[in-house]
């Protein structure tokens, strides 16, 4: 559905986005995720043809983003960071001006405006100003004007950006509601968003793109191999933790063994064997083997926040710094 | 087209349901109608004066109040337009609902044809509601009404040309009093334009004559309708729209 090929955007001093690859299938849900400054947004505007990239090919269903800009923009719904509201406008009559920007009309645009208040459940601020309404519904008549012309593709930027946590749940059912019909590209640098609601991850830092994969993918691909974690206790007396650690490096197939915590009388560790080989039958026999109570085994799962740190570098949270503050709700160069 | 349709509709409703239209029509129409109220009670004085004295000489209502008053609504025009045109474009670049115009399947000629429409619709709207005074004139007296059509149109077209610079302008900054002060100095500066040719006749000041909004303004104040300087005005306004979609799309490579 997406195909984005050597994608980059360089601004007057800084590259925002630099030759950036991926591609995205019908009907899935991916996450874009990284830092503030990453990309994310710049990276966005290119596909939504708000600005061409510099070099680079980004095609939407078939469409290329420079060539055939008109026909990418029929099949894109964008929410931006800011919802794009005109404050001065009734709910209704905003999403009918949007629902004709966007080529509908007649009974077809009565009937798409109705459904995606009832669907974005702003049905009850119909006619009320948008200036008047909360944060929470500002962002579901956003959703609402991304979706009312049956776009194949939603692109969101942070959609749950400064919502409450109520909000956000209630925001990230919708979009999870949506997955069935359009094909969603949403950026955020909350993790466990992603965890929750995407199927893919697609990881930027500094205009770079690090990973892109399915979220139990990333996971296991961060460690490269299985990590179980294992409480171990003496029957009697306390067990000196050094003594463990050496025993368990000793069998076959593992490669790391780590300290996690002394809990009472024993030592919780986590142990990473190579790939494909199960060492947990074996890690258990020989604790028992040893003399000691195997209180409890259980796979350790990296979480995404483990993984992306990993990938974009322990420097990630410097890089606003660095790059150009491409998040900012408008940054329109001022003449 | 309909897309044109589609953005001037909502920008002039925008105009007015916030007060800017209700309160430029309200302020222009008492300022119109002060110095309507001037010009008719001296052409009164001049009238009853004339008659007392027992001197006969001609008098002419279309000489003495249509033209003159329809002068200062061509000057009350400069004050105007910034006030219409400053937010066009400041406004959606501050609120990013530019972002929702320029990713929704339309060109951006479209969008800027729009707004600049909806601006004039609305600075011909002030004009002719004001104007509705001239309709005393008719009642009571017996003035032709076709230089008076030809200066309003001259009014109209000055007010399109000046629009058309002020939604340049618009594009520029994201701030609406930047923008509306801008566009001010622009009017003033193209109205002055014209008092060169008074003490210099070199090429230079011949230029800058020229392009004075005021300078073709003359003939239809006299009521000729002159293909010149009407011509003069439709290529402000194309220069103007050139420039405003050029701007527009600098801001799509540049920002």
């Amino acid at each position: 559905m997406i195909t984005v090929t050597d994608l980059t955007k360089r601004y007057a001093r800084t590259t925002a986005v630099d030759h950036i690859s991926f591609s995205v299938n019908k009907g899935d849900i991916v996450g874009f995720l990284g830092p503030n400054g990453a990309g994310k947004t710049t990276t966005m505007r290119m596909l939504t043809c708000f600005f061409p990239p510099t070099s680079g090919k980004a095609t939407v269903a078939g469409f290329d983003v420079f060539d055939q800009s008109i026909e990418v923009r029929r099949r894109i719904g964008y929410l931006p960071e800011a919802p794009p509201l005109y404050l001065e406008m009734e709910t209704i009559e905003y999403l009918r001006f949007v629902g004709r920007l966007k080529g509908l009309s007649g009974a077809d645009l009565e009937k798409r405006v109705t459904y995606v208040c009832d669907r974005c459940a702003i049905a009850d601020v119909k006619m009320k100003l948008l200036g008047k309404l909360s944060k929470g519904y500002r962002q579901r008549v956003g959703l609402a004007q991304a979706i009312i012309h049956n776009p194949d593709v939603l692109i969101l930027d942070e959609p749950t950006a400064g919502l409450d946590p109520k909000q956000i749940n209630e925001t990230r059912d919708l979009i999870k509601s949506l997955a069935g019909d359009h094909t969603i590209i949403l950026s955020t640098h909350i993790l466990p968003e992603v965890e929750q609601t995407c199927e893919r991850v697609i990881i930027i830092n500094k205009g770079k793109l690090v990973a892109t994969d399915s979220v139990q993918n990333l996971q296991a691909r961060a460690r490269g191999a299985e990590s179980v974690l294992i409480e171990v206790a003496p029957r009697t007396g306390s067990l000196a933790a050094p003594t463990a650690q050496q025993r368990l490096e000793k069998i076959a197939g593992v490669s790391r063994v780590q300290l996690k915590e002394e809990r009472g009388q024993g030592s919780v560790f986590e142990v990473e064997s190579d790939k494909g080989k199960l060492v947990r039958g074996d890690l258990a026999r020989a604790i028992v083997e040893a003399g000691w109570d195997l209180n409890e085994l259980r796979p350790s799962a990296m979480s995404l926040e483990e993984v992306f740190l990993q990938l974009t570098g322990s420097d990630a949270a410097a890089t606003p710094e660095a790059a150009p503050s491409t998040d900012a709700p408008a940054p329109e160069a001022e003449a | 087209m309909r897309n044109i349709w589609i953005i001037c509709r909502r920008e002039l409703s925008s105009y007015f349901t916030s007060p800017i239209a209700w309160l430029l029509l309200t302020m222009y129409s008492v300022i119109f109608g002060f110095i309507f109220w001037n010009f008719v009670a001296e052409f009164i004085k001049q009238g009853m004066e004339m008659e007392m004295m027992g001197q006969a000489s001609p008098m002419n209502i279309n000489e003495q109040v249509i033209r003159p008053l329809l002068g200062t609504s061509s000057f009350l025009g400069l004050f105007v337009v910034p006030l219409i045109s400053m937010r066009l474009f400041a406004e959606e670049k501050r609120n990013g609902t530019i972002e929702l115009l320029a990713t929704s399947p339309v060109r951006d000629i479209e969008i800027i044809l729009g707004k600049w429409f909806a601006a004039t619709v609305l600075y011909c709207w002030i004009i002719l509601y004001a104007s509705i005074s001239f309709v005393f004139l008719f009642r009571f007296g017996n003035p032709d009404w076709k230089p008076m059509l030809v200066t309003l149109l001259g009014v109209f077209l000055q007010g399109a040309a000046l629009l058309a610079i002020g939604t340049f302008i618009s594009t520029l900054t994201k701030n609406q009093i930047i923008a509306g002060a801008l566009t001010f100095g622009a009017c003033l500066l193209l109205w002055v334009f014209s008092w060169v040719s008074s003490y210099d006749s070199s090429t230079w000041a011949q230029v800058m004559s020229y392009m004075s909004v005021i300078t073709h303004f003359d003939s239809f104040d006299r009521g000729v309708l002159s293909t010149k300087d009407a011509i003069y005005y439709l290529s402000v306004i194309f220069v103007g729209l050139f420039f405003t979609a050029r701007s527009m799309e600098s801001l799509r490579w540049r920002s």
